[in-house]
Parts: C-alpha cells; sequence; structure tokens
C-alpha cells in the first residue's frame, strides 16, 4: 500500500520455524570430529511415523489386493491356519510387553535388568520368526503351497511381508544392545525408544494381518 | 524447546577430502543434488534417443535405415522404445530432477539447514537410484531385449514371461525389479525431504515464509511417501505371477500366441490396474508440482512482485496433492467400470481444474503490472504456465467418460500427457537450471544460446504436440507401429511427417543446452555476486557455489516472507528474508 513504511514490515517471530539452528546429519553418527550438530531428536521421531505411514500403505495396497481378488474370482479356497501362529502371535504379544519392561529398567537406570529383558524380546522376535517358518511348514505339509490357491499365495506373501519388516526391527534391536552409544549422535534411551514404537507398530500390524487372514480365508 | 541428543558442539561440520567420500559417495546434498541432475540428464537424453528412433519410423515407415536388422524396425522393436522411453522419462527424468534434483540441491539451503536430516540415508537413496537405472538399461542388453509392455505394464501380458512377446522374459523381469528398486530409493527420499522440512527450518522461517518451491517439494514429498509404498507392492504382486506361479493378475483361460494357458486362473488384471494408477496419477503430480513451485518462484522474481494471493498459491498446491489420490480411475474409464463409479471420478477430476485454476490465475496476477525481466529463466517459467495451461485444458476433455471412451487409446491423450507432465515439467526443469546455474557453478548460462534454446524448445514441443491432438481426434491409435496398413491412417502420414520433423529440430536444440551447460560451466560469465537476480530467499545470502555446510558455520535467521518484492517504502526493490528489519533501507 502507499505510504506504508518499513517500520510496519512483520517482527521476526523467531522461535516458530523448525530448528533453532542450522542441524544436520542425522544419521551420520560416527561421531566424527568437527563439531557437527545433530539434528533434533524429534527429526527421528518424525521419520520413524513416516516410516510408519509408508509400511501402512505397503500392507494397505497387499490387504485391498486380498479383498479384491478374492471378491473377483471364483477360484478363491479356504487355507487352514496352521495351529502354530497362534503360539507366535502370544509370542509376539508378549515380546511387547518385555520391551515395555526392559525400556523402564532403562529409565531406571537398571542397565542390567535393561539388557536382560531387552535381549528376552529380541529372543522372543527370533522365536516368532522361527514360528511362522514352522507355520510354513506345516502348511506346506497339507499341500498348500504359494501358488496352489490365491488364498495361500496371499498367505504366504502378507507372512514373508511382516517378517521382513519384523527382522527389521530385530535387527534394531539388535543394534540398541550392541554398539557404543558414547559416541553416537543420539543416546541409548532414544534409540529404545524408537525400537519400542517400531516394535509395537510390527505387532499391531500382525494382529492386523491375523485378523484379515482369519477373517478372509 | 527443541532439545539435542547429547549436546553435540556447534559450527560447521568439516569437508570430506578425499575424491571418493567428496563427489562419489558424497554425503553432501549439494553434491547429492547435481548427482541427481546428472543422472537425469544422462536419462533424458537416452529418453530423447529411443523418441527419435521413434519418431523416424512414424514419419517415414517404409524407408530402410542401416542401424535396422534388414532395414527396418520390427513391431518389437518399436513397442520396446515406447516402453524405455516412457519409463525411463518417467522415473530417471521427471521424478528425479526436479525433486531429488533441485530439491536436493536447495530444499535444505532455503530452509537454512546445513544439510538434509539423514545425509547417509540420502546418499543411499542416490545409489539406490543409480543401481535401478543400471537393472532396468541392462533390460536391453538381455535375451529378448527390452519389455515391451508399455509404461504401465498391464497384465496378463507383462505376467507371462517369453511366450507374451519377445521383451516380456528377462527384459520385463528386470523392468519389474528395478522399479521395485526405484520405489525403495525413492521412500527414502521421501522420508528424508519431509523429516528435513519440518524439523530442520531455522529460526523464523514459519510455514507461512516457506518459498513456494519449497512447499511443492514438501507435498511432493508426501505423494511419493505415500504412493511408491503401493507401486512397491505392485511390482512384487506382478514379480510372484511371473517367478512364481500364482495368479493375482492373471485370468484363467487366456490364449496366447495359439498356446492355451492352463496354469493360471482366476485373477485380475484390473487389480494391476487400480494399484498401478493409485501410484501412477499422484506421480504425474511428482512430476508436475515442483515445476509449478519453481514457476510461482521465478515469476516473482523477475516480475518483481510478491506472488499473488501466496495462501491460496499454497492451498492449491494442497488441494491438488489430496485430490491427486482420488482420481486415479480416471486412467480406467475404458476397463469397464461402473458407470457410477466413472462419475465419481469424472467429478473429482475435474475438480482438480479448481486448484488449477487458481494457480493459473496467481500466475497471471503475479505478472500484472509487474516490471518482468524476459531472461533465460523467466523465459522458461512463462512457457511452463503456457504449457500447463494448453495441456490442462485436454485434460478436463479427457476427464469425461463419454468424450474419453473415443479419445483414451487416440493421440490425444499421447498430446495431452506430453504437454502437462512431461513437457511442462522439463520447462520448470530448465527454468529452474537458468535460474540456480550461477549458485551452484558461480557462473551464468550464456543468455543469448539460452534463448535460441528456449524458442527453438518452445516453438518445437507444441509442433510437436499440438497436431497429436488432432491425430486423436481423427481417430488415430496410439501405439500403433504401422501406420500404413490402414486407408484413413495414411491420409495422416503427412502430419506424422511434420511431427517428427518438429521432434529432430526440437531434439537437436538440446543440443544446444548441453554445450551452453559445458560451455558456461567452464568459460561462461562469472557471478561475482551472490545475490545476481536479487531475490529473496536465503540461498541468494551464500556465495557462489555454496561452501560444504552452506552457512558457514554461521546461523541465518529469517525477518521476510519468500517474495517480499517491491515494498512500498523501501529503497530497493527486494527485501531478502534474512535482513533485519533495522537493516533494511528506506526510501528517500
Amino acid at each position: 500500500m502507499p505510504g506504508t513504511v518499513i517500520d510496519d514490515i512483520e517482527i521476526i517471530d523467531a522461535g516458530h520455524g523448525g530448528g533453532t539452528g542450522t542441524p544436520a546429519g542425522g544419521d551420520d553418527d560416527s561421531g566424527s570430529p568437527g563439531g557437527r550438530k545433530p539434528v533434533p531428536r524429534r527429526a527421528y521421531f518424525t521419520a520413524l511415523q513416516l516410516g510408519l505411514a509408508a509400511i501402512v500403505m505397503f500392507f494397505m495396497a497387499l490387504a485391498s489386493s486380498y479383498i479384491v481378488r478374492k471378491g473377483l474370482g471364483n477360484d478363491w479356497q479356504r487355507t487352514p491356519m496352521p495351529p502354530v501362529v497362534w503360539f507366535n502371535t502370544a509370542i509376539l504379544l508378549i515380546s511387547s510387553g518385555t520391551i515395555i519392561l526392559a525400556r523402564r529398567k532403562l529409565d531406571a537406570k537398571d542397565r542390567d535388568a535393561f539388557r536382560t529383558w531387552w535381549w528376552v524380546t529380541t529372543g522372543l522376535g527370533l522365536m516368532f520368526l522361527a514360528g511362522q517358518i514352522v507355520a510354513w511348514r506345516q502348511l506346506a505339509a497339507e499341500g498348500m503351497m504359494l501358488a496352489t490357491n490365491p488364498s495361500s499365495s496371499f498367505f504366504y506373501l502378507l507372512t514373508a511381508a511382516h517378517g521382513a519388516h519384523l527382522a527389521g526391527g530385530i535387527c534394531a534391536l539388535f543394534y540398541v544392545t550392541s554398539r557404543n552409544w558414547k559416541r553416537s549422535r543420539i543416546s541409548q534411551s532414544t534409540a529404545a525408544e524408537l525400537t519400542s514404537i517400531y516394535w509395537h507398530f510390527m505387532d499391531g500390524l500382525w494382529v492386523f494381518l491375523l485378523v484379515l487372514l482369519t477373517l478372509g480365508r | 524447546m527443541v532439545t539435542h541428543e547429547n549436546g553435540g558442539g556447534h559450527g560447521h561440520h568439516e569437508p570430506p577430502s578425499g575424491f571418493i567420500r567428496k563427489y562419489v559417495f558424497s554425503i553432501d546434498h549439494k553434491v547429492i543434488g547435481i548427482q541427481y541432475l546428472c543422472l537425469a540428464l544422462f536419462s533424458v537424453f537416452v529418453g530423447m534417443a529411443l523418441s527419435a528412433l521413434m519418431r523416424l519410423h512414424l514419419g517415414w515407415p517404409l524407408a530402410h535405415w542401416w542401424f535396422f536388422k534388414g532395414g527396418l524396425m520390427t513391431p518389437e522393436q518399436y513397442l520396446a522404445l515406447m516402453t524405455m522411453h516412457g519409463t525411463i522419462m518417467v522415473f530417471m527424468v521427471l521424478t528425479t530432477a526436479p525433486q531429488s534434483g533441485f530439491g536436493n540441491y536447495f530444499l535444505p539451503i532455503q530452509i537454512g539447514a546445513a544439510d538434509m536430516a539423514f545425509p547417509v540415508l540420502n546418499m543411499l537413496s542416490f545409489w539406490t537410484t543409480f543401481l535401478s537405472l543400471v537393472v532396468m538399461i541392462a533390460a536391453f542388453f538381455v535375451s529378448g531385449g527390452a519389455p515391451i509392455g508399455g509404461w504401465t505394464s498391464y497384465p496378463p501380458l507383462s505376467a507371462l514371461g517369453e511366450m507374451a512377446g519377445p521383451g516380456q522374459g528377462a527384459g520385463e523381469t528386470l523392468w519389474i525389479v528395478g522399479l521395485a528398486i526405484f520405489c525403495g530409493a525413492s521412500l527414502m527420499g521421501a522420508l528424508n525431504f519431509i523429516t528435513t522440512l519440518i524439523d530442520l527450518r531455522v529460526k523464523g522461517m514459519t510455514l507461512g515464509r516457506l518459498p513456494l518451491t519449497c512447499w511443492t517439494w514438501f507435498v511432493t514429498a508426501i505423494l511419493g511417501l505415500l504412493a511408491f509404498g503401493v507401486l512397491l507392492a505392485a511390482c512384487i504382486l506382478l514379480l510372484l505371477d511371473r517367478v512364481a506361479g500364482t495368479s493375482f493378475f492373471i485370468p484363467g483361460g487366456l490364449v496366447i500366441t495359439d498356446q492355451v494357458v492352463t496354469w493360471h486362473k482366476g485373477g485380475s488384471p484390473l487389480l494391476w490396474q487400480h494399484l498401478f494408477w493409485f501410484f501412477g496419477h499422484p506421480e504425474v503430480y511428482i512430476a508436475i508440482l515442483p515445476g509449478m513451485g519453481v514457476a510461482s518462484h521465478l515469476l516473482s522474481t523477475f516480475s518483481r512482485k510478491p506472488v499473488f494471493g501466496y495462501r491460496a498459491m499454497v492451498a492449491a498446491i494442497c488441494g491438488i496433492g489430496f485430490l491427486g489420490f482420488c482420481v486415479w480411475g480416471h486412467h480406467m474409464f475404458i476397463s469397464g467400470m461402473s458407470p457410477y463409479s466413472a462419475f465419481a471420478f469424472s467429478i473429482l477430476t475435474m475438480t482438480i481444474g479448481v486448484p488449477s485454476a487458481i494457480k493459473t490465475f496467481n500466475w497471471l496476477g503475479t505478472l500484472w503490472g509487474g516490471k518482468i525481466i524476459f531472461n533465460c529463466a523467466m523465459l522458461f517459467a512463462l512457457g511452463f504456465v503456457s504449457l500447463f495451461v494448453s495441456g490442462g485444458l485436454s485434460g478436463l476433455f479427457l476427464a469425461q467418460p463419454s468424450l474419453d471412451l473415443y479419445l483414451h487409446d487416440a493421440y490425444f491423450v499421447v498430446a495431452h500427457f506430453h504437454l502437462i507432465m512431461g513437457v511442462a515439467a522439463i520447462f520448470g526443469m530448465f527454468a529452474g537450471m537458468y535460474f540456480w546455474f550461477p549458485k551452484m557453478f558461480g557462473r551464468f548460462l550464456n543468455e543469448t544460446i539460452g534463448k535460441i534454446h528456449f524458442w527453438f524448445t518452445f516453438i518445437g514441443v507444441y509442433c510437436i504436440f499440438m497436431p497429436m491432438h488432432f491425430l486423436g481426434l481423427a481417430g488415430h491409435p496410439r501405439r500403433y507401429f504401422d501406420t500404413t496398413a490402414v486407408d484413413y491412417l495414411q491420409k495422416l502420414q503427412p502430419v506424422h511427417v511434420f511431427i517428427s520433423i518438429a521432434a529432430f529440430i526440437t531434439i537437436g536444440a538440446q543440443f544446444i543446452f548441453l554445450f551452453n551447460f559445458f560451455w558456461s560451466l567452464f568459460w561462461g560469465e562469472e557471478a561475482k555476486e551472490e545475490n545476481p537476480w536479487h531475490a529473496t530467499t536465503l540461498e541468494w545470502s551464500i556465495p557462489s557455489p555454496p561452501p560444504f555446510d552452506n552457512f558457514g558455520g554461521h546461523e541465518p535467521v529469517v525477518y521476510h516472507g519468500p517474495y517480499e518484492f517491491s515494498v512500498p517504502g523501501a529503497a530497493d526493490d527486494y527485501i531478502p528474508q534474512h535482513l533485519a528489519p533495522e537493516l533494511v533501507r528506506k526510501a528517500e
């Protein structure tokens, strides 16, 4: 507007932006010299949430395909649910409990108890994966292979996709206990929190897939 | 309150020394941005070479050429060229250059950050993209050659293997694997872009002060994050149909090359189409949105006026992004879908006209009454607006199922998507290149050569694609190899000759750009000023080219909106975002 002077220019509302500096280097956690300022802690949580959103879209695409394929074809046969799957589910649900316990111990600075519960969680995760392989073998023993029927195809595919993502979680569990966090740009507590969120998500995702596979078969 | 882990020292981080860490496996977002641009530059020339061969055949279908076995192109070769042209252009050029290239280089700088949030992930994202390009290009060299199923790779022919055609064997498998790898790379990139923009903005850089380029990179990254996972799932299903004998997409009772397919049954080819286009339509906006951001940015800068209706522009960007996920069905009007579904998709598709019209109106509003500077960057930005309108208007035709039934498999659609998705997006990239070249390399691109490049390209692309509308209206089917066998197509042959000549001239003009690029890189006029365009955003507050950590350990603070041009009462006609209010010179 004519006559407006620069004094009227909006005064800075500092702090409403993202960071308060020029942070960079969230995953360059080598502790290299140079005093590089790490990214804010929340960036890791943002990234995790975004990663989970992408995983949701991936599994929603498969779940939609499952529903559509079942509705369109006339060749759908019921795939029996291998009994070991229920045991595996219980294992995974328990592991969500043990990871909560582990984090509580870490918050209480009881590192030995933390390591114990963390390893228990890791062991339960590995048991779940092994159990899923047993489920595949039980299904194969009944003659239901990957290409036998669209129902069995989806069973193998969804369990494999979930297993692959869960294996990523197990790698994270190992990482949290094995690396030297003194040289890292994030604390062990943050890493444990991020891993546990991912782990709970994998747990919930499995329950969703189990409901889908049970009701849809 | 922002908390940082472990405190961490403050100040600049050290640049890497060795060649490998500095230029090859670099974690510097600027180097990675240039790597993406180089990958796209290589890919665009490969894609153009493929289109030149197609145009050669379409213009003179009976002529003999020494480089074809027996002198003539085969139908399979034509389809392979078409498939790989589309694939390379869409994924390796239109998805990488505007977003991963320019976005990587300038997003962190424009928000005041020293790098992306996760530099190592950024590097991984580039090299994964590179791997996917290698895998896709490898399809040319395997038995049977490149796939022939088009860039949409519709099953069942894409799912049946070699029996469906020579390129549908190993070539198609490599295509799918390459695309799946590309999905992974794009997901990593999208995650990094969004996190960077949300959490690494510098003090004062509120959402309302983000340059529109950042807004478009942000929304594009969200589209990528939500869309590429779906394409990845589709690729896995298709791959399993091919290699594991499943029947997700393959129906029973197919007869392919006199052979009855008995080992598949019950699958739905339409399922692939739904999955593919749920990704495919957002992909259109992944290609075009960054161009919109660059055009908005440049129209304001070179009109010396603020962007007209900044908030409306942001709303339009978000609106286009959201609606992009609701309209995939308009690619499937001819699939036999229910007329009610088609009606819903049609209405939603035409709704995109609203934010698109807002953007066009605001671009014109930005130009209105401005002191327009017609340099190369501005010319390409104006060219973008022209092509966006020309290509977008035909979209309103195609959004109507009754018209689409006739036009869908005709050249009309080729004209439409090339203008709006291909050429407009490429004009956005050229505009960005002419604008940011001095910042990236410390030298200007030559303006005279650039204007020759612009006019040849601008007139050229219209000469190529406008006549295709008429070919389509005349009923010329697309993807046809042989245009000589049908009477009514023979009468359209002179149009093909005209298009082919226009295509060769336009492709030739791109070598002018290539020459300008490399000549200017070494001998172009030096950009001595930090801010030669008198622009406002943060990248123009640092040296050209920028130092390793962008701001040299200094933390910029943002006080102004991104487009404060010709502010009444100010001595200069621009106020940089980082300039403290007390330093703004008042008019005498």
